[in-house]
C-alpha cells in the first residue's frame, strides 16, 4: 500500500466528550429539552392525574365536562388523565427493550468484526434472516400466538432491534479491528474477551451511542405503533398510541384525545432524534480522529 | 468476465432462495410448533378438550410437526394455501387482490421516494452546510423520527378534519377493486409512506455523495478542468450509487413493515390490514403467509441491490473474475 | 518588507514569461485568517524543474494547488499572484480557471490509486481531459494524440489497454496514467505533487525518467513537491525548502544540497539517509508550529540553535548568498554544532550468540504462499536490516516471528528453542523475549488509553501489581526520552515521532532480548525519523538489544544495520554485512535496486 506521510497534526488538548461536545449545538440543546419534558410528563404523569386511568367520568366525547380540562374521551374517561398516564409504559418498555438490543448486537456485532472469516459469516447470516421480518411484522406474529404481553413486546422489540444494531457495530468495529494496536494487544497476550471488550468496544462507543439513540427513538415509535394497531396486555389500557386509535373516529369533536398523544409522541421522538442527530454530527468528527487515522 | 457475473448471480440467488427457506421455518417454528398451542389460540382458553381436538383433527395440527410444516411448504410452493379460519374462503383467494393493492401503494412510494431522495440528497451534499442543506437534514430528522402512525395522524388533521378538508382521511376501496379507483384515497396512504421512507433515503444519499465529493479523483476532475455537471453527473453520481442501493434496498423492505400501519391508519384493504386482521382472529394460515411475502420482499430487494452494486462497481466485477 | 526586496529580485528576472511565477503568495484558514503559507516567492523557468521540499504540514501541496488557482475545502487564498506562462491565474473568473486547469497547468496528484476515478475507464478519463479543452479539434486528433502520450509515458497503446479501469493497473502505470494526463493538452507549467511517493524505487525511477524527459522535451516549468532530497538531488534544477509555511532557502541544486545557509536546511540534509554515504544521520527533536501557533519571529527559531533575540523579533528578511541562492536567514554562514556533530557509529559487528533462528520458513495467507523457503540468522546485540519492495515478504516474515502471523511452516527458535505460531500460544517468557514496534504509530497505540496505561499493560498481563508497573512505566519513559508526565496523556496529544518513542517504550517494558521493528519510521518525516534511528541505536548499546529492522527504505539500512537481508518475491537474495552488500552487492537485483535509489551525493558529482 502506500506509505504516505503521516500529517502532524494533532491536538494538544483532549476534546471533551461526545455529550458534552454535541450539547454545543442548537439542535441537541432543543432534543434535550425536548426529551426532559416528554419524559418527565411520562414518568410524573400518573402521580398529578386527577382522575383514574380507566374511571368513568362523563358522557363520552364531550368537551365541556366540569372538573376536567380538556372534557371526556371515547368511552367518558377524562381525556388529560389518560394522556398523563398514557406515555409511562411506552418509555419503559422502549428503554429495557433498547437495552437488550444493544447489548445483544454490541456482542455479536463485535464478536462478528474481530472473529472474521467463518463466525462473521454465520452470526450476519443468521441475523440477516431476523433482519428480513420488518419490526412490526415480527411482534405482530409472536403476539398473534401468545397475546399481547409486556414480556412478549419487550423480547420481540429487542431481539428485532439487535440485529440492526449488530450491523451498525460490526461496520465500525470492522475498522477498528484491522488496526495495529489490536495486533499490539494480540502479541503480547491478551485473552480474545479482553481484546474484543476493553480494546475493541471503547473505540466504537460514539457508533454505540448514537446507535443507542436512533433505536431508543424507533423502539418508542414501534411499541406506541402496537399499541395503536390495538396490542396492549389490556384492552382499555392508557397507552398514547391506542389513545389516538380509540379516539380517531370522534377527531372533530373531541380533538384532544388524539391532539394531546399525537403530539407527545411526535415530540418524544423528535426529542431523541435530534439528540441522536447531534451525537453523530460530532462523532463523525471523532471517529475519524486525527488526519492520519 | 460474463459468465462470472452469471455465476455471481446465480450464486446469490440461491443464497436468497436458502434465507426464504430458514425464513419459512422460522415463522412456522413462531407459529406452530413453539409451545403455543394454535388452537388454543383461535378457540380461546375456555375451549372445551373436545372442540380442541375437533379443531386440531380437522387442521391437521395433531400430526407430527416436521409433517405440519412439509405439508404447508408443499402448499406454499404449489400454491395452495389452505383455508382462512376467520373467513373460511381460500386463503390465496383471500390475499391475492389485498397483495396487488399493497404492492400498487409500495410501487408508488418508492417510485417516488427513490428519485426524490436522490434530488435531495446530491443538491444537500453539493451545497454542504448551505442554506438547503441545513434546512433539508433538520427536516428530514424531524420527519423520520416520528412513528408512521403519528405522521399519519398529523396528516390527517391538517388535510382530512381540523384545518382542510381537502383529502379522505380513509381509502374507501372494494376489496378487488383497482387502487387507482380511488385516487384521491391514495393521496394520503402515499404521502406517509414517502414520508417515512424519503428522509432516511436522501440522509444516506447526502453521506454518500459528500463522500464521493470530497475524495481524490473528483478534485482532480476540477484541476483537470472538468465542468461541474460533468463532474457531479461522470465523476461522482456513479461512485454514490453503489452504497446508496442497499439502502434503498433495505428502506423498500422497511415500507414493506410501514405498509401495515399505514394500511390501518386508512382502511386501504391490503396486506397490512389483512394481517392485522388475521392476527387479531388468530387466522393462522393468513399470518403465516402473509409473514412469508412480506420477509420475501426484503430478500428479493436486497438481492437485487447486491447485484445492482456488483453491476455498477468495476471493482466489483473484477473482483469476481 | 522582505517580499519586497524579493519581489525587486524577480522582477529583474524577465526571462520567466514562458515559466511560473509566484509573487508573495498568502494562503488563509478560512475559518480564522491564520496563515497556512505566507510570503512565497518562486520562479520557474520553462524546461527547469524547481524541487520544493519540506517535512508534512509545511505547506508544500497547498502552494503547489494554488498554482492551479485551487484551495480545499477550508483554505483561502489570501492574496499574491500567480503567472503561468504569463497568464496570471489567481484573479481569474471560475469559467476561467476551468478552462486554463488541464490546458495551461496541469497537476499530477500524489495517490494515482485514489486519483483516478474507479467508475470510468482509463481511455475514457484521458479523453475527456482533450475533449473539454477541445483539443486537436476532432475526435481522430484525440485519439492520436492519446496514443502519443501513452507511446510517451512507456504504456501500451492499445485499444484494449484503454478499456481498462484503474484497478486493472499496477501503481506504477497508473501514475503513468496520471502523467499522461497531465501532459495530453501540452501544458506550460506542471504541478507534481510527490508524484512517486508509495511507489517502490525500481518503479519510481522509471517514473521519474518519464518526467524529467517530458519537462525537457516539453519546455514545461515543474514545480515538483516532495519530502524526499535524494529525489530531488536527482531530479531538480533548482531547490525551495518550505518551514511552517514559508521559504527559508532556495537556489541550485547544488548549491542547497553543497552549501545549505539556512539551519533548517542544514538540519534536513543532515538527517537525510543516503545510499551512496557512509554519514551518520542526525535528528532533531522538537516539531514545526502549526498555523496559528506560529511566533512572530523566525519560525525556527524554537529549534534553531543559533536563535538568538533579534531571530524572534521578526521575520528574518530573505538574504541573498549567491545569484542563484537565497536564504530567510540571519545567521547565515554562522555554523551551529549539531549540523556536523555525529554520533558514534554501529560498526561493533558482533558475533554473539544466536538468539533468533529462522530455519526454512515459508508462510502465506489462505493457501497462496508469499514467503518461499527462508532462513535468518539474528545474534546477540546484533541489528539484521530487513530489505525489500512492497511484497517481497519480509513484514510476513516479521509478523511470523512476532507470533502475529500463523500461517508457516517450518521452525523459528528462540534461543535454540521453537516457537509456537500465535502469541498466544507462546509461554509468557517466548513472548516478553521478542516485542514488536508497529509501522504506524497513529494505528499502533489504542487512542481510548492513556501512554502510562498502554505501556503498562504487558507487565499486568504477566501478573505484576499495578504499583509497581508504575515505576517500570516512568522508567521506559525515561529511556525513550519522554518525560514523565506522559504517562497521563493520550495518544492523540502526541506528535507521530512521540507516538513511535511511546511505542516503543511499550516494547521495552517487557525487558525484551528482541525488538522487531517493522518499519518504524516510514510514517515520519526525516528529522524524526533520524531522532528514532539514533534512539534506537543507543538502546541496542545500552541494553544489548538484538533488532530485527524491516525497511524497504535502503539508505537507512547503513544507518543502522550491522547485517542485512535483502528479499525479493518471498525469498532471500543476498545477505551479508551491510557495508559489503550495499557497497558492493554481490547480486543482481541487489544491484538494481541500489542504482534505482536516488542518492544527494551521486546526483551531486
Amino acid at each position: 500500500m502506500n506509505t504516505t506521510l503521516v500529517e502532524a497534526n494533532f491536538v494538544d488538548e483532549r476534546p471533551p466528550g461526545l455529550f458534552r461536545q454535541a450539547l454545543k449545538l442548537r439542535r441537541t440543546q432543543v432534543g434535550v429539552v425536548l426529551s426532559t419534558l416528554l419524559i418527565t410528563v411520562a414518568l410524573i404523569g400518573p402521580f398529578i392525574a386527577p382522575f383514574g386511568s380507566t374511571e368513568y367520568v362523563d358522557m363520552p366525547n364531550t368537551l365541556d365536562v366540569p372538573g376536567t380540562l380538556l372534557g371526556t374521551d371515547y368511552f367518558g374517561q377524562d381525556v388529560l388523565s389518560r394522556f398523563l398516564f398514557g406515555g409511562r409504559t411506552i418509555l419503559i418498555l422502549a428503554v429495557i427493550a433498547t437495552s437488550i438490543g444493544i447489548t445483544l448486537g454490541t456482542t455479536l456485532g463485535l464478536t462478528a468484526a474481530y472473529l472474521r472469516g467463518r463466525y462473521d459469516e454465520i452470526i450476519m447470516r443468521a441475523l440477516d434472516v431476523v433482519l428480513s421480518f420488518p419490526q412490526v411484522l415480527l411482534s405482530l406474529v409472536v403476539i398473534s400466538m401468545f397475546g399481547p404481553s409486556n414480556v412478549l413486546i419487550i423480547c420481540t422489540v429487542g431481539l428485532s432491534t439487535t440485529p440492526r444494531i449488530a450491523r451498525i457495530i460490526r461496520g465500525s468495529a470492522i475498522g477498528v479491528v484491522e488496526r495495529d494496536f489490536i495486533s499490539a494487544a494480540e502479541a503480547i497476550g491478551e485473552t480474545r474477551k479482553r481484546v474484543v471488550f476493553s480494546e475493541v468496544l471503547p473505540n466504537v462507543t460514539s457508533a454505540l451511542l448514537v446507535e443507542m439513540n436512533l433505536r431508543l427513538t424507533y423502539s418508542v415509535g414501534l411499541i406506541a405503533s402496537l399499541a395503536f394497531l390495538g396490542f396492549t396486555p389490556e384492552p382499555n389500557a392508557a397507552n398514547w398510541g391506542l389513545m389516538i386509535q380509540e379516539n380517531r373516529v370522534a377527531l372533530t369533536e373531541q380533538p384532544w384525545g388524539v391532539i394531546l398523544p399525537t403530539m407527545a409522541l411526535a415530540l418524544m421522538t423528535i426529542g431523541t432524534g435530534l439528540i441522536g442527530d447531534g451525537l453523530s454530527r460530532v462523532s463523525a468528527g471523532i471517529d475519524r480522529g486525527g488526519k492520519g487515522e | 468476465m460474463k459468465t462470472s457475473i452469471l455465476k455471481f448471480i446465480v450464486k446469490r440467488i440461491l443464497l436468497g432462495v436458502m434465507t426464504l427457506f430458514i425464513v419459512s421455518l422460522l415463522i412456522f417454528a413462531v407459529t406452530q410448533a413453539l409451545p403455543s398451542d394454535p388452537a388454543e389460540a383461535i378457540l380461546g382458553r375456555e375451549a372445551t378438550p373436545e372442540a380442541l381436538a375437533a379443531l386440531r383433527a380437522e387442521y391437521g395440527l395433531d400430526k407430527p410437526l416436521v409433517s405440519q410444516y412439509t405439508h404447508w411448504l408443499g402448499g406454499v410452493i404449489t400454491g395452495d394455501l389452505g383455508t382462512s379460519y376467520a373467513t373460511m374462503t381460500p386463503v390465496s383467494e383471500y390475499i391475492s387482490p389485498r397483495v396487488s393493492a399493497s404492492f400498487f401503494l409500495l410501487l408508488i412510494a418508492a417510485l417516488g421516494s427513490i428519485p426524490l431522495s436522490i434530488v435531495i440528497g446530491a443538491n444537500a451534499a453539493l451545497r454542504r452546510d448551505g442554506k438547503f442543506d441545513t434546512s433539508s437534514s433538520l427536516i428530514s430528522l424531524i420527519l423520520a423520527a416520528m412513528p408512521e402512525f403519528v405522521v399519519g395522524t398529523i396528516l390527517t388533521v391538517i388535510f382530512s378534519t381540523t384545518i382542510w378538508q381537502v383529502l379522505p382521511a380513509v381509502t374507501y376501496l372494494e376489496v378487488g377493486a383497482p387502487p387507482w379507483s380511488d385516487i384521491k384515497g391514495l393521496a394520503l396512504p402515499v404521502l406517509t409512506l414517502l414520508i417515512a421512507v424519503t428522509p432516511y433515503v436522501s440522509r444516506v444519499m447526502r453521506a454518500a455523495m459528500v463522500e464521493v465529493l470530497e475524495s481524490d479523483y473528483v478534485e482532480m476532475a476540477r484541476l483537470k478542468g472538468m465542468n461541474e455537471r460533468t463532474v457531479l453527473w461522470r465523476h461522482a453520481m456513479p461512485n454514490a450509487v453503489g452504497p446508496a442501493f442497499q439502502v434503498i434496498a433495505l428502506n423498500l423492505a422497511y415500507l414493506a413493515g410501514g405498509v401495515i400501519i399505514v394500511e390501518r391508519l386508512y382502511n386501504f384493504p391490503g396486506i397490512g390490514s389483512a394481517l392485522a386482521d388475521a392476527v387479531r382472529s388468530r387466522d393462522l394460515p393468513v399470518i403465516q403467509y402473509l409473514a412469508l411475502i412480506i420477509a420475501g420482499v426484503y430478500v428479493i430487494t436486497n438481492l437485487l441491490a447486491d447485484i445492482g452494486t456488483v453491476l455498477v462497481t468495476p471493482r466489483l466485477r473484477t473482483r469476481l473474475s | 518588507m522582505a517580499c519586497r526586496e524579493c519581489l525587486q529580485v524577480l522582477i529583474g528576472v524577465e526571462k520567466v514569461n514562458s515559466g511560473l511565477r509566484i509573487i508573495n503568495l498568502r494562503l488563509n484558514v478560512a475559518a480564522t485568517g491564520n496563515d497556512i503559507v505566507d510570503e512565497v516567492n518562486l520562479t520557474i523557468e520553462k524546461g527547469r524543474v524547481l524541487g520544493l521540499v519540506g517535512e508534512s504540514g509545511s505547506g508544500k501541496t497547498t502552494v503547489g494547488l494554488a498554482v492551479l488557482s485551487h484551495a480545499r475545502r477550508g483554505v483561502e487564498i489570501a492574496h499574491g499572484e500567480i503567472y503561468c506562462a504569463g497568464t496570471e491565474v489567481l484573479g481569474l473568473d471560475a469559467d476561467a480557471k476551468r478552462r486554463i486547469r488541464g490546458e495551461l497547468v496541469s497537476y499530477v496528484p500524489q495517490d494515482p490509486a485514489s486519483s483516478l476515478n474507479p467508475a470510468l475507464r482509463i481511455g475514457v478519463q484521458l479523453m475527456e481531459v482533450l475533449e473539454v479543452h477541445d483539443f486537436g479539434g476532432s475526435s481522430e486528433a484525440r485519439k492520436a494524440r492519446i496514443k502519443e502520450m501513452m507511446a510517451e509515458v512507456l504504456l501500451p497503446t492499445d485499444d484494449q489497454y484503454l478499456e481498462r479501469y484503474p484497478h486493472q493497473l499496477s501503481g506504477g502505470q497508473q501514475q503513468r496514467v496520471g502523467l499522461a494526463m497531465a501532459f495530453a493538452c501540452r501544458p506550460s507549467v506542471i504541478v507534481l505533487d510527490e508524484p512517486t511517493t508509495g511507489l517502490d524505487v525500481s518503479t519510481q525511477e522509471h517514473v521519474l525518467k518519464t518526467i524529467r524527459q517530458l519537462t525537457r522535451d516539453h519546455g514545461v516549468a515543474a514545480l515538483y513537491i516532495t519530502h524526499d532530497l535524494a529525489v530531488v538531488a536527482d531530479l531538480a534544477d533548482d531547490v525551495a525548502v518550505m518551514y511552517a509555511g514559508r521559504v527559508v532557502e532556495q537556489g541550485e541544486v547544488a548549491e542547497i544540497f553543497g552549501n545549505p545557509a539556512h539551519p533548517y536546511t542544514r538540519h534536513l540534509v543532515a538527517a537525510a539517509p543516503d545510499i551512496a554515504g557512509k554519514k551518520q544521520i542526525v535528528g532533531l527533536s522538537g516539531r514545526a508550529p502549526s498555523p496559528g501557533k506560529r511566533p512572530t519571529g523566525c519560525s525556527f527559531a524554537p529549534r534553531c540553535e543559533l536563535a538568538a533575540d533579534e531571530c524572534r523579533e521578526a521575520f528574518p528578511p530573505n538574504v541573498r548568498i549567491s545569484d542563484a541562492h537565497s536564504a530567510a536567514c540571519i545567521k547565515i554562514g554562522k555554523r551551529g554544532e549539531t549540523a556536523t556533530q555525529t554520533s558514534p557509529s554501529i560498526q561493533s559487528v558482533s558475533q554473539g550468540d544466536v538468539i533468533i533462528e529462522v530455519r526454512n520458513v515459508s508462510a502465506g495467507y489462505s493457501g497462496t504462499t508469499v514467503v518461499h523457503d527462508v532462513s535468518l540468522t539474528l545474534r546477540k546485540g546484533e541489528c539484521l536490516a530487513l530489505v525489500g519492495e512492497s511484497g517481497s515478504g519480509k513484514t510476513t516474515v516479521s509478523r511470523a516471528i512476532g507470533g502475529l502471523h500463523r500461517e508457516w511452516t517450518g521452525s523459528i527458535l528462540l534461543n535454540g528453542v521453537p516457537l509456537r505460531s500465535a502469541a498466544r500460544q507462546r509461554s509468557v517468557e517466548d513472548r516478553l523475549g521478542i516485542q514488536y514496534v508497529f509501522q504506524n504509530p497513529y494505528g499502533s497505540l489504542n487512542p481510548r488509553r492513556t501512554v502510562g496505561d498502554s505501556i503498562a499493560r504487558p507487565l499486568l498481563i504477566a501478573g505484576i501489581s499495578k504499583s509497581a508497573s508504575r515505576s517500570q512505566v516512568l522508567d521506559v519513559l525515561d529511556k525513550v526520552n519522554l518525560p514523565n508526565s506522559y504517562a497521563n496523556k493520550f495518544p492523540d496529544q502526541l506528535s507521530g515521532g512521540e507516538r513511535q518513542r511511546v511505542a516503543i517504550a511499550r516494547a521495552l517494558v517487557s525487558n525484551p532480548q528482541v525488538l522487531v521493528c517493522d518499519e518504524v519510521t516510514s510514517a515520519l518525516d526525516v528529522l524524526v525519523q533520524a531522532a528514532i534511528v539514533d534512539l534506537l541505536g543507543n538502546l541496542r548499546k545500552d541494553l544489548g538489544l538484538s533488532m530485527l529492522f524491516v525497511t524497504h527504505n535502503l539508505p537507512l539500512v547503513r544507518s543502522i544495520a550491522d547485517h542485512v537481508a535483502v528479499m525479493s518475491e518471498g525469498r532471500i537474495v543476498e545477505v551479508g554485512p551491510s557495508e559489503s552488500v550495499i557497497g558492493d552487492p554481490q547480486q543482481q537485483y541487489t544491484r538494481n535496486l541500489i542504482t534505482a535509489t536516488p542518492s544527494i551525493e551521486r546526483s551531486l558529482l
